[in-house]
């Protein structure tokens, strides 16, 4: 297999490791290597493996094989020590284009040419050079739109359940988004970590159809290569992404899936390397190295482009309080959360109302974003939700028959919400205009007082019995894209 | 300062922040070194031997065994002098602007930008002549640093003499020499600028009890469960429920004369939110931006962990400086987990033996040890001051058993916890009513007396009814609310206002999100009112139904954002307006009585 590295060669080899251990190699007597440093390990085959330095010290170095241990032995193996840290090529040219794991062409294609290679660890940004995030992104979901906006250089992330659609909804998201007046298409950037390969054609699939693989640069780190690879694999397709943003200028929505991947190998290192471990055997250090690919999203001053994310993890038994999607919603902007009850029951996108969130929304909606009712529509539809969520539980103990009036009401407005409001087609891309109306049709059906979030002035405006005939005309069905 | 390093010290061992160097023998525990050819700053955090292990700054990457290392002889410290205020910094106080000066929108290693600009002039303006004697902690002499704070130049807490000479009013450097005294270890030059290690706390002369609040405007703050200028708070709360936003209100409205934020570990967007809203808001009390009383310490989650253990000792230091002058400053601490985390991982890579959930145990007495720097005092200058701390938790999957939240537990007073099922509501604040608790409500008392009389017993029977509240909901969730009586139905209905009219506080709106005390007061007097109005209606047999249709209701649950700060005389006519309306329905019930 061909390398992208092209490293003088030093011409010093180490010969033979005097530790083998899960994906680390300890080799002896070495000298002149750096933290960090790039290693090229060869077997006795001559086949050379990717390594990083973990840990060095005056004469051992600690080495974490990145594509696996299996057939090396202390005796025969070879070590080359690269002289720099892990490093990507990046172009332009590379869009349209697959790449494997760790930044190498995976569709038979030549190695990008490019003497730009940036380390893939990035820098961190200078809190006082980012720009605010504030432009609305419209994906065409009223369950996001609606109620939990996205904006440009956000980073959202799918919380989701094995055998839920998360791979639909994030397809959709990538086919529909776009800016309100602007005509810009988003450039993708798409890191697969440890999914199965018929996801990864899935959304190759998808790109090719809706004609988006032109400005799509996917990487693959598939569930059969090796797990330690996956480490780098989101930081190499983040150096891409961050280049297309603040070089070329580009907005790039990067897709990466699925975190929970990333750091079950993250917990395989550590424990390989005898670390103490944090909460359910993960290192604690997972918030620092999770908030390291995280914040590699927004916006910078002197740089027209951006960064969206949206990361996708698979919750361990839907457990939302796992250490993954916990420490993942503690540095995210926010939260998209598919729920099995809603799906069960034919609603699609299964986006959960209530602990779905995003925390930019308020700086990107409302007059002068989208329109001057989104924020108090969004928070009253909240409210109301919540109510519902209490008085279903009501009614499962009392029975439907002896809630109140009012109650009963609540559960006509739930149902509503969630049958016409949530629930659309997979290829249904409804523009804010019909989110916004629809979240009034549903909270019409809902006695004009009970709307406390409300002020009188918007009420005027939007408010409609729904006995009558509606303002607007019943469920507009938006358009449907192809 | 005399250089202990030698040409000998070198790196050993390099694993990630941590790196051990030798030829260390004659370093000091928390001495500040700095490695490899970048000079990467650290500070050494063990001795053995000849050996140094060194907590380094900045990221490692490259670095080699063998890299020089140059000791410097002094513990990590931060410069303290007129041109903090406004200025945002990282944890080891390099300002942020300063960087992106000379490195553009990313942070490059080994970045050296002093903390404040030494070219820069300021008009000093002496308070002392010479032949005076002066003691540790006397202004010397005074600076407008901004319109809001009257920064005095003091005697460093080491120091104290009489003044040989002390020059005239005018424009000066921060290093230019302002005053000379004779102290008995000979003469000392003061400048306008001190420098102070942050790990060790200032001086002062004495403390005090508390006996004032730190007014936020938040109504379930300061009604509820205030914090005393002084004191220390927590909020905890799982991912989502609020903490920051909370933080930043506080950090708004509250009225110290300065705030120093502290994002610690968290988002760097939440930054670049202070940094574009705060010069914005205007202070409530002075109509000047806010960003004239404000100093922002920013290590977001992605800077080096090593830099954020130490970003919390920066940002109280720079605190207990301001209180040194006198004013009241309030530290606000995003989050305090976030750097409990970073003292874990760092002493994982020290192979300490770990504790609960892999903390180190010395994590209750460094909580400990940064709480107790805030307290209401008497400086060293002689006058009356505070810092009062509040610092965010976030306990992993929002379960508050956990060791961060536990251990804070034991060294705050206050505590306000955010709810998860509130915050899905989209109530916010999200503290929840009965989960959170205040010890200064006996030290604020008084205070409150003088603003309202009946503050104490408002306040009780609220907490109160909501406390009824949530053992009738019990039942509720069990039979339904129509089997109760109207009675306990107007408690669930009073409740119900009182969570929507006075509880929950808008951060957006206009008139919501600032609450003075004083409407803060009227507000729930008029929620009690109509309750204790509606009891005697219900006793007197009026159906809940009658009362839950007065048209005063509405009214009193848009009046937190109907009616702004200064209309106090609306929240007289709605009280007016509920008795009226009550008295009507009462005359009805008795003529159909009789």
């Amino acid at each position: 297999m061909d390398t992208t590295f092209e490293v003088e060669d030093r011409g010093l080899q180490y010969v033979g490791a005097s530790r083998i251990e899960g994906p680390l190699v300890v080799v002896e007597r070495i000298r002149d290597v750096g933290y960090d440093e790039v290693v090229e390990i060869l077997d006795a085959a001559g086949h050379p493996r990717l390594g990083r330095v973990l840990d060095v010290s005056g004469n051992q170095a600690v080495i974490q094989v990145l594509e696996g241990t299996t057939g090396l032995s202390n005796k025969t193996l070879h070590t080359r020590f690269l002289g720099e840290s892990f490093r990507v090529p990046v172009s332009r040219q590379m869009l349209g284009r697959v790449f494997d794991g760790l930044g190498r062409p995976a569709d038979g294609g030549s190695p990008p040419l490019s003497a730009d290679r940036r380390d893939v660890n990035g820098m961190p940004i200078n809190p006082y050079a980012r720009r605010y995030p504030r432009e609305f992104i419209q994906t065409g979901l009223s369950a996001i739109d609606g109620m939990n906006a996205l904006v440009r250089g956000q980073k959202l992330p799918v919380f989701s359940g094995n055998g839920l659609p998360h791979d639909r909804v994030s397809a959709q998201i990538i086919r529909q988004a776009c800016l309100l007046e602007e005509e810009v298409k988003f450039s993708i950037v798409f890191a697969a970590m440890g999914v199965k390969h018929d996801v990864a054609e899935f959304f190759i699939r998808n790109l090719r159809d809706s004609g988006a693989l032109s400005r799509a640069i996917m990487f693959f780190s598939l569930a059969d290569a090796p797990s330690v690879e996956r480490l780098l694999t989101p930081r190499v397709a983040l150096t891409m992404a961050e280049y297309l943003a603040f070089d070329c200028g580009q907005h790039v929505l990067v897709l990466l899936t699925d975190m929970t991947n990333y750091c079950e190998s993250l917990r395989e290192v550590g424990t390989a390397r005898g670390e103490i471990p944090g909460r359910k055997g993960y290192p604690g250090y997972l918030y620092s190295d999770l908030a390291s690919i995280y914040e590699r999203a927004g916006r910078i001053e002197g740089s027209p482009g951006s960064i969206t994310q949206m990361a996708i993890l698979t919750m361990p038994a839907d457990d939302i309080s796992h250490p993954v999607p916990d420490l993942t919603g503690y540095i995210t902007e926010g939260q998209i959360v598919l729920d099995r009850d809603l799906f069960q029951r034919g609603i699609y996108p299964p986006i959960a109302g209530l602990p779905s969130l995003s925390r930019l929304m308020k700086d990107g909606v409302g007059k002068g974003y989208t329109r001057d009712d989104h924020p108090i529509l969004a928070s009253q539809l909240f409210a109301c939700y919540a109510y519902v969520k209490r008085v279903r539980g009501l009614a499962d103990v009392i029975g439907e028959g002896e809630l109140s009036s009012l109650d009963r009401q609540y559960l006509e407005f739930g149902e509503a919400f969630e049958t016409r409001f949530l629930k659309q087609d997979e290829y249904e891309n409804r523009s804010i205009e019909t989110t916004l109306n629809l979240g009034w049709d549903v909270l019409s059906t809902l006695p004009r007082d009970e709307l406390h979030r409300v002020s009188d002035a918007l009420l005027e405006k939007y408010y409609h019995e729904s006995e009558g005939t509606p303002v607007h005309e019943a469920p507009p069905q938006g358009s449907v894209s192809g | 300062m005399t250089v202990t390093g030698t040409m000998e010290s070198a790196a050993t061992r390099i694993s990630g922040p941590i790196v051990t160097a030798s030829g260390m023998y004659a370093a000091q525990m928390y001495e500040v070194v700095q490695v490899g050819s970048l000079g990467l700053v650290g500070e050494v955090v063990r001795l053995v031997g000849d050996y140094a292990t060194i907590q380094v700054y900045e990221d490692t990457t490259m670095l080699k065994p063998g890299a020089p290392v140059r000791c410097t002889g002094v513990p990590l410290s931060v410069w303290l002098g007129p041109g903090l205020v406004g200025n945002i910094y990282d944890g080891i106080q390099r300002p942020l602007p300063g960087i992106q000066a000379s490195s553009g929108a990313w942070i490059r290693r080994g970045e050296k930008v002093d903390p404040l600009d030494t070219e820069r002039r300021w008009t000093f303006e002496p308070l002392v002549r010479s032949g005076e004697v002066v003691t540790a902690g006397q202004a010397i002499g005074q600076v407008a640093e901004t319109p809001l704070v009257n920064h005095l130049i003091m005697v460093p807490p080491d120091v104290s003499g009489t003044i040989q000479s002390i020059v005239d009013k005018g424009d000066y450097r921060l290093i230019d020499r302002l005053a000379v005294v004779e102290t008995t270890m000979g003469m000392r030059d003061l400048t306008m600028v001190q420098q102070w290690p942050v790990r060790v706390p200032r001086p002062i002369r004495e403390r005090l009890r508390i006996t004032e609040p730190l007014i936020t405007g938040q109504r379930i703050i300061d009604t509820f469960f205030p914090i005393g200028k002084g004191g220390a708070a927590a909020i905890p709360g799982g991912f989502g429920t609020g903490k920051t936003i909370t933080q930043h209100q506080l950090a708004k409205w509250s009225n110290a004369d300065i705030v120093v934020f502290i994002g610690c570990g968290e988002r760097g967007n939440e930054m670049t939110e202070v940094l574009r809203e705060f010069p914005e808001l205007k202070d409530p009390r002075s109509g000047r931006p806010l960003m004239e009383r404000t100093i922002l310490i920013a290590n977001t989650s992605n800077m080096p962990v090593a830099a954020r253990e130490v970003s919390i000792y920066t940002g109280i230091t720079l605190a207990e400086y301001y209180r040194d002058m006198g004013l009241s400053v309030a530290v606000f601490a995003d989050s305090t987990s976030r750097w409990a985390e970073a003292l874990r991982e760092l002493a994982a890579r020290l192979e300490e033996m770990p504790a609960e959930e892999g903390f180190p145990a010395s994590l209750p007495t460094r909580l400990a040890q940064f709480y107790e720097r805030g307290g209401t005092v008497t400086t060293l200058g002689g006058t009356q001051a505070s810092v009062s701390i509040v610092g965010a938790v976030s306990p992993p999957g929002g379960d508050f058993s956990e060791p961060v939240t536990q251990h804070t537990r034991r060294f705050v007073r206050c505590f306000w916890a955010l709810d998860t099922e509130l915050a899905n509501a989209r109530h916010y604040p999200s503290i929840h009513w009965l989960h959170s608790y205040s010890e200064y409500v006996e030290d604020v008392g008084p205070w409150w007396k003088k603003e309202a009389p009946d503050w104490v017993d408002l306040r009780t029977e609220a907490l109160t009814l909501l406390q009824r509240e949530e053992r009738l909901q019990q039942i509720v969730k069990l039979v339904g609310p129509d089997v109760l009586p109207d009675g306990q139905r107007l408690v669930l209905f009073i409740a119900e206002i009182m969570k929507d009219g006075f509880l929950a506080q808008s951060s957006f709106d206009e008139n919501d999100m600032y609450c003075t005390p004083e409407r803060q007061v009227a507000l729930l007097r008029i929620i009690l009112t109509l309750y204790h109005r509606g009891r005697d209606l219900i006793e007197g047999g009026v159906p809940l139904a009658r009362i839950r249709s007065l048209g005063c209701v509405p009214q009193i649950l848009r009046a937190k954002s109907a009616f702004s700060n200064t209309e106090l005389e609306k929240l007289t006519e709605l009280a007016q307006r509920i008795t009226e309306e009550t008295e009507a329905l009462a005359k009805e019930f008795t003529k159909e009585a009789t």
